[in-house]
């Protein structure tokens, strides 16, 4: 009883992970699991930006810089060199991290707004010079052969075939959230957050902590782009790098609570749900941008701790359930 | 490739001219980050809706660019006030990723309902003013106009913020709000007034461009990524530092393409805007942080 008691929030957020997983398996519907395969891949991004977020209070602007590269680079091994997925997933990860890590030791020295711009412009940056980088298609990008899916048992098999790839990044992702929320390492991240200055004289080694903390939330971020532009079979410079993106993911950290393990999974749920009930609808159809900016501006105006830290505070008892 | 020495002469007169306007863009910028540290990123739509403003004033009442941007200045007043109220008051001491967040959401707001009013074609002011031929350069009309215009306005708000009473308690806020507080100066209105100046810059900014390029309501947001890079160049909270950013981005899109091809020109800008931000984060004329 007390190993449920301590584990629960991990309980309760696999659980309610679950279930979304579960839903296209069980009705075997395609519409459900391409629904379902938006969803989780929100939650996978917006999971892994809130340990940079969330935990540390650094606001990447440009995240989905990760997303593109990582995209770029395991698509490139395919299509061109003939690799498997999986290498290539792996290269995209790497990449992405090998990325971070670079620039983590360049741009976390920028606090606040600083750090914010210098993410876009490294983005844009990105952008820009894939955009001229011609082993990789330049401006055009590059096609999937339609035959590759052949290894994967075709085309209709390589769908359901990534949608399981991407519930087993997912679970991967929020264990690894759930693991840094309650270590020592994500004390230190918490300690940051709350004061930089502070956290280095009670003996935490700030630079290096962000640093890992921001390898860490783009790895994830690097293999999802292999993964996606595989299943999309092509890829360009402005749906890679798209900033817009970039910005959806921390709307859904924020909508469902920024540095709580659960919320960016009912956060990306509740987006998702409600772009898609915005842009079918007849009325909001048109405005759907203007109708999710004012039900943005609402929550970061009144519920700045979004819908888990709004529970938190006013339901103690849910406390140890919503990690 | 032999590059003519004329046409780089061309060119780059060109770049400058179009530096002053990108500098009037990144002053709006600039200023709101100096009086109140935050980032405006409903900049680039604000710029668009002043070049919808003149399009409008323009087309429907037949007004000359020039005495229509007078008006475009101040609905663009008016609309950063109001902004101020509505989504930055509450949030001005948040962290900085709330007023980022709301600043977004302004931006999501414009774009979805500009999109909506004024569909994707794009529009153009047909407003010429004709050229002016200096040897081997040709200089547009409505470009020396807007540049002329530029530099008037810069002299209008630094008048504005050393020799008037408001103008002195907005930099009184922007060095010490709490300080300024105690002096008696109402914080509130003066950094509404602020983020109205800030706008209204850029809503002249956009009229300007307006009158030489069509545009659609996304147009403001490359004006908004280059006011980015201006306003880092030339230090972040300094209007004078814009300006001269401005004329510095003008110039590098003018040389450039002379050497290689145009669409490098945004790898070196953003490339450039990182390495200032790391090396010199205070910009390159800023002493003050």
């Amino acid at each position: 009883m007390s190993t449920v008691r301590k584990y629960l929030g991990l309980i309760v957020t696999i659980g309610v992970l679950l279930m979304l997983v579960a839903w296209p398996a069980i009705t075997g519907k395609d519409i459900t699991r391409e629904t379902t395969f938006t969803i989780l891949l929100s939650v996978a991004l917006a999971s892994s930006l809130n340990i940079l977020l969330g935990y540390t209070g650094y606001v990447s602007f440009g995240h989905v810089v990760f997303f593109g590269l990582g995209g770029y680079v395991g698509f490139y091994l395919m299509s061109a060199q003939g690799m498997s997925l999986w290498i290539s997933m792996l290269a995209g990860g790497v990449s992405a991290g090998v990325l971070a890590f670079l620039l983590g030791k360049a741009i976390l020295r920028l606090r606040g707004g600083y750090f914010a711009l210098a993410t876009i412009g490294i983005n844009e940056a990105m952008r820009a010079f894939i955009n001229n980088f011609e082993p990789f298609g330049g401006p055009t990008g590059m096609t999937l052969n339609f035959s590759v899916y052949r290894d994967y048992g075709g085309a209709g098999q390589a769908l359901w075939l990534s949608y399981y790839v991407l519930a087993a990044l997912t679970f991967i992702v929020l264990i690894v959230s759930y693991l840094v929320r309650t270590s020592k390492f994500g004390l230190g991240l918490l300690a940051i957050r709350e004061d930089e200055d502070a956290a280095e004289v009670m003996g935490v080694n700030a630079p290096n902590v962000k640093t890992w903390a921001y390898v860490l939330s783009a790895i994830i971020p690097g293999m999802l782009g292999v993964l996606f532009f595989f299943k999309n079979g092509s890829i360009e410079p402005a749906p890679a790098f798209r900033l817009h993106f970039s910005i959806e993911m921390i709307v859904m950290v924020m909508l469902g609570g920024q540095g709580t393990v659960l919320g960016p999974i009912l956060g990306a749920y509740g987006y998702q749900s409600l772009r898609g009930f915005l842009l079918t609808s007849p009325i909001f159809k048109d405005i759907q941008l203007a109708v999710a900016g004012v039900l943005l501006l609402v929550i970061v105006l009144f519920v700045p701790a979004g819908v888990v830290g709004w529970l938190r505070q006013r339901v103690p008892v849910l406390r140890r359930a919503l990690q | 490739m032999q590059i003519s020495f004329d046409l780089i002469i061309a060119s780059l007169i060109d770049g400058l001219l179009l530096g002053f306007v990108y500098g009037i863009a990144a002053m709006g910028l600039t200023l709101i980050w100096g009086v109140m540290n935050v980032i405006n990123l409903a900049h680039g739509p604000i710029i668009a809706l002043g070049m919808f403003s003149l399009y409008f004033i323009f087309d429907l009442f037949g007004l000359n660019p020039y005495v229509a941007l007078l008006l475009v200045a101040i609905l663009g007043l008016l609309l950063g006030v109001l902004i101020y109220f509505v989504a930055v008051h509450r949030v001005i001491d948040a962290p900085h990723l709330s007023t980022l967040l709301a600043t977004f959401s302004i931006n999501m707001i414009i774009i979805g309902l500009g999109t909506a009013a004024f569909s994707a074609s794009p529009r153009n002011v047909d407003f010429s003013l004709g050229s002016l031929s200096l040897g081997p350069v040709t200089l547009l009309g409505t470009r020396l106009v807007a540049a002329v215009l530029a530099v008037a306005v810069t002299g209008g708000l630094y008048l504005f913020l050393y020799r008037t009473r408001p103008g002195r308690y907005i930099r009184a806020v922007a060095n010490n709000r709490d300080a300024a507080e105690l002096m008696g100066v109402p914080s509130a209105q003066i950094l509404a007034l602020s983020f109205g100046l800030g706008t209204m810059l850029a809503a002249i900014a956009g009229g300007l461009i307006a009158t030489f390029f069509p545009f659609t309501i996304l147009a403001g947001g490359v004006y908004e990524l280059k006011s980015f890079v201006i306003g880092v160049l030339g230090g972040l909270g300094n209007p004078v530092g814009a300006l001269l950013g401005g004329l510095i981005l003008g110039m590098l899109e003018g040389i450039i393409p002379a050497f290689m091809p145009t669409t490098w020109v945004p790898v070196l800008e953003f490339l450039l805007f990182v390495l200032i931000l790391l090396v010199r984060p205070q910009g390159l004329f800023g002493a003050r942080k």
